[in-house]
C-alpha cells in the first residue's frame, strides 16, 4: 500500500499501478502458488498411491482428476510455460531432461493429440520455449486433455490390479531402462515406506521445482520469497470461499502437522506415516 | 430394572420422538484395535438380527430378545447371537498383493425357513452363510456312547431307538456358497434380488450378477473398463437392486451421476434406460466439486419410488420419474465447505458414508464426523444432530441435540468446526425395518438406540 507522499513507481509500459491492480496481481500469484501447492500433493498422493499394495482405484481416480483440472486451468492462464522454465534453469544436465522426457513419452505411441508435456525436451532452453508457446496454442480444451506423464503414472497405478507377473515383468523392465531411481520405486511397491529422494525427484519429473541444485536464482524461488503459505487461506481461496470467516487461532491444518498433539484431531497411524512422509517430500520439493 | 419415566423433554427433530440411549457393544478401550474397526451395519427383514462384518473380516450377529410384559418401558436387547470368521486374509500370489479381509458388506437373504442366510463381501469374494440353531440332539444310540466311543459289542443287548432330547442351544454359522473370482476390482456393493434367487454384485468398474445357487460363473451386466486404462476417469460407487422390480438396478459414480438399468433392455447393460444427474452450480465450482460429488452410497426406499444417494456434503432423495435433479436435498456437514482442502489433504474427503430409510421412508439417517450422526425428516423437514458417545450411555439416557458452530460466538453446548475430531466417523448405521430402532458404527463401538416410549 502506498502512503501519502510517496512516489509512485511507473512499470515499464508507462501504466500506473494502482492499489487495486497490485492488490489484484498478489492475490493472483497467491492464488496460482496454492493452486501449485494443491497439485503437488495430489501428485505426492498419487505417488504413493502408487506405493501401496492395492491402490484404491476411486481415490486415485478423483485425485488424477483434479490434478487434469488444474493443469488445464494452469494452461489456459499461461502459468504451465513458468513451471517448464523452471526446469530450464534449474540446471539440469541433458542426460537428466532425457530421463524426464522417457516419462512423459512412454505410454503415447499412437496419441496424436498435442502433448502437454511435450515442451520438456532435449534440446535447449532456447527451443524449448518456443516448443512451449507452439504447443499450448495448439492445446485443445476438454476434459480427455490427455496427459502424458500423468497418464503414465496414474496408468501404471491403475494396471497394477490388472497386471500379470509376466506384465509386471516386463514393465519393470521398462522402468530399469529408465535409470536407479525407477527400480527403486518397484522394489517400494513390495511393501517398504520409505522413498530416497532421487526417487521422487525423477518420478515426478516435470513437477520437480528444484532438481538438487542448491542454487537460489531459479525462477520459482522468487515467487516462493513473499509469500505466506499458511494451508487455511489454501482452504478458503480454493474452495471458492473468498469471504469465509477466518476461524480462531486453531488450525485446522495445523493440527495434521506431527508435530501437533492436538487431541482433537489424532491421525491414524497411516494417515500419520504418510504425513510424515508428506512433509519429507515437501521439504525436498520447497528446497527449504 | 423398572424405569422411571423422564418428563418433559424436547422433541427430538425426526418423526417427533425423542432418542434414547440402549446399548453399546464393543471395547472401550481408547485404543482401538483395527480388526475390530465395524465396516458394515445391516438388520435382517424382520429386525429380529442385526450383523456386523469387521476389519477383521469377523460378522457378528445379534439377536433381540424377546419382549417380556414386565419390561414395559423397554424393547427388546440385542444379545450375541453367532460370531465367525467370514473371511480371512488372502494373498493373490500372481499381482503380489495382498487381499484385505475386511468385511465390506452384508446383505441379508428373505427368511424361508428356520435359518437365516446372509452374503457377506470383502474386496475380492462373496460368501454365503447358513446360520442355524441346534437345540436338540439325538440320544441313546444303540453303537456307541453319548461321547461317540463305540460301545463293546458283547454289551449290547436291546435294541433301542435314540430320543430327541433338549440341549444347549448352539448357534451354528456354515459357508453355504462361495463366489469368487469374479472381480478384479474392490467389491463396494451387494443387493439381493427381489426374486430371491440373484443377486448383485458390483466394484469399481464391473457389475456382475449371480444366481445364489452358482457359484462357478456369474453373468457381467455392467462394464466401464475403457480399452485403455489411460482414459479412466470414473468409477462405480455402488449399486443396488430395485426393492420390486427384479429386472432394474441402479449404479451410482465418483461423478455424482446415477444410472437406472433395465436387465430386459440387454444382456450388457452399458447404456442406462435412465440417468440422473443435477446441474452444477457453477458459483460453488472449485478444485473440490468433483470430488464432494462422488456418490458414496445410494440406497431405494422402501417403496422403491425413490432412491436416495449420499455425497460428501449432502443426501439426496431422487424421485425415479425424475432424471434432471432431486426432490429433496438436505445439508449434512455444510461448515465443511469451506474446509475441503484440509480434508483433501488427510484424505477425509475419501471417506465414504453411508445412508439408510426409516421402515415407513419418511426420515433418513446419515452419519459425520465427531461421532454425530444426522437424521432428517421428510415430512416435517425438520433434522437434528446426535451423538453417538460414551458419556451419553446411560441406560434410557435421552439424547440431546448437538450443534455445530460456524462461526462467530460459539453457544453454550455448541462445537466448533476446529474442535470436530474427524476421526470419529460414523460411515455406517443402520434402521430398524419396522421400529424405530437404529444401530449406529462409532469405529469399533455399535450403539444402539430407541424412541422413547411414554
Amino acid at each position: 500500500m502506498f502512503s501519502k507522499g510517496t512516489k509512485r513507481k511507473f512499470s515499464d509500459g508507462g501504466e500506473e499501478i494502482s492499489d487495486e491492480s497490485l492488490l489484484g496481481a498478489r492475490v493472483a500469484s497467491s492464488y496460482s502458488l496454492q493452486r501449485q501447492s494443491l497439485l503437488d500433493m495430489s501428485l505426492i498422493k498419487l505417488q504413493l498411491c502408487h506405493m501401496l499394495v492395492e491402490p484404491n482405484l476411486c481415490r486415485s481416480v478423483l485425485i488424477a482428476n483434479t490434478v487434469r483440472q488444474i493443469q488445464e486451468e494452469m494452461t489456459h492462464d499461461g502459468s504451465w510455460h513458468m513451471v517448464t522454465e523452471a526446469f530450464c534453469s534449474a540446471g539440469q544436465s541433458p542426460s537428466e531432461r532425457l530421463v524426464a522426457t522417457e516419462v512423459l513419452c512412454r505410454s503415447r505411441e499412437q496419441d496424436a493429440e498435442p502433448k502437454l508435456f511435450s515442451v520438456i525436451s532435449y534440446e535447449g532452453c532456447c527451443e524449448e520455449e518456443v516448443v512451449a508457446d507452439e504447443t499450448l496454442c495448439s492445446v485443445s480444451v476438454s476434459d480427455t486433455v490427455s496427459n502424458v506423464c500423468l497418464a503414465g503414472r496414474m496408468g501404471q497405478c491403475w494396471e497394477k490390479s490388472e497386471l500379470s507377473g509376466i506384465e509386471r515383468d516386463e514393465e519393470a523392465l521398462e522402468d530399469s531402462r529408465l535409470g536407479s531411481g525407477e527400480e527403486e520405486e518397484i522394489d517400494t511397491e513390495d511393501g517398504a515406506s520409505t522413498e530416497s529422494p532421487k526417487t521422487i525427484g525423477q518420478v515426478f519429473g516435470t513437477f520437480e521445482i528444484k532438481n538438487g541444485s542448491p542454487g537460489p536464482d531459479s525462477a520459482l524461488e522468487e515467487l516462493f520469497s513473499d509469500v505466506d503459505t499458511s494451508y487455511y487461506d489454501l482452504d478458503t481461496m480454493l474452495t471458492g470461499m473468498q469471504s469465509a470467516p477466518k476461524m480462531g487461532p486453531y488450525d485446522l491444518l495445523d493440527s495434521l502437522a506431527p508435530s501437533h498433539s492436538s487431541p482433537s484431531i489424532v491421525s491414524t497411524p497411516n494417515c500419520r506415516s504418510d504425513l510424515n512422509e508428506l512433509d519429507h517430500i515437501m521439504e525436498i520439493i520447497v528446497g527449504s | 430394572v423398572p424405569a422411571g419415566i423422564v418428563g418433559g423433554g424436547r422433541v427430538g427433530g425426526g418423526n417427533d420422538f425423542q432418542w434414547c440411549f440402549s446399548q453399546v457393544k464393543g471395547a472401550i478401550d481408547e485404543d482401538v484395535a483395527e480388526a475390530d474397526i465395524i465396516s458394515t451395519v445391516e438388520f435382517n427383514c424382520s429386525g429380529e438380527l442385526l450383523a456386523t462384518g469387521d476389519k477383521g473380516g469377523r460378522v457378528v450377529i445379534f439377536q433381540r430378545e424377546q419382549e417380556s410384559k414386565n419390561r414395559l418401558l423397554s424393547r427388546g436387547e440385542y444379545n450375541v447371537y453367532s460370531t465367525f470368521q467370514s473371511h480371512e486374509p488372502e494373498f493373490d500370489y500372481l499381482k503380489s498383493l495382498e487381499i484385505e479381509e475386511k468385511i465390506n458388506k452384508i446383505r441379508w437373504l428373505p427368511q424361508q425357513n428356520a435359518a437365516h442366510f446372509l452374503l457377506s463381501a470383502n474386496d475380492k469374494t462373496i460368501k454365503l452363510w447358513k446360520i442355524s440353531e441346534r437345540d436338540k440332539r439325538a440320544e441313546g444310540y444303540n453303537l456307541k456312547d453319548e461321547d461317540g466311543r463305540l460301545r463293546d459289542q458283547f454289551r449290547i443287548t436291546t435294541l433301542r431307538v435314540p430320543v430327541l432330547m433338549p440341549m444347549d442351544l448352539m448357534v451354528e454359522a456354515s459357508p453355504r456358497r462361495i463366489f469368487a473370482n469374479a472381480h478384479t476390482y474392490h467389491i463396494n456393493s451387494i443387493s439381493v434380488n427381489s426374486d430371491y434367487e440373484t443377486y448383485l454384485s458390483a466394484d469399481d468398474l464391473r457389475i456382475n450378477l449371480w444366481h445364489l445357487e452358482i457359484t462357478d460363473r456369474s453373468f457381467n451386466i455392467v462394464d466401464i473398463k475403457p480399452a485403455n486404462m489411460e482414459e479412466l476417469t470414473e468409477v462405480i460407487t455402488a449399486a443396488e437392486c430395485h426393492p420390486h422390480q427384479c429386472n432394474v438396478f441402479v449404479y451410482s459414480s465418483s461423478k455424482g451421476t446415477i444410472r437406472l438399468c433395465d436387465m430386459r433392455a440387454a444382456a450388457l447393460c452399458d447404456r442406462h434406460s435412465k440417468f440422473f444427474e443435477e446441474p452444477e452450480d457453477p458459483s460453488s465450482r472449485s478444485f473440490f466439486s468433483e470430488i464432494i460429488s462422488s456418490i458414496s452410497d445410494v440406497k431405494f426406499s422402501h417403496s422403491g419410488r425413490y432412491m436416495m444417494t449420499r455425497d460428501y456434503l449432502s443426501v439426496k432423495v431422487w424421485d425415479l420419474n425424475m432424471e434432471n435433479r432431486p426432490v429433496e436435498t438436505y445439508q449434512v456437514h455444510e461448515y465443511l465447505r469451506s474446509k475441503l482442502c484440509s480434508l483433501y489433504e488427510n484424505d477425509c474427503i475419501f471417506d465414504k458414508f453411508e445412508c439408510c430409510w426409516n421402515g415407513s421412508d419418511s426420515a433418513i439417517m446419515t452419519g459425520s464426523y465427531n461421532n454425530f450422526f444426522r437424521m432428517f425428516d421428510r415430512n416435517t423437514r425438520r433434522d437434528i444432530t446426535l451423538e453417538a458417545s460414551r458419556e451419553n450411555s446411560k441406560p434410557r439416557a435421552m439424547l440431546k441435540p448437538r450443534k455445530v458452530c460456524t462461526g462467530g460466538k460459539r453457544k453454550k453446548d455448541e462445537i466448533s468446526v476446529d474442535s470436530l475430531d474427524f476421526n470419529k466417523k460414523i460411515l455406517h448405521t443402520a434402521w430398524h425395518p419396522k421400529e424405530n430402532v437404529i444401530a449406529v458404527a462409532a469405529t469399533n463401538n455399535l450403539y444402539i438406540f430407541q424412541d422413547k416410549i411414554n
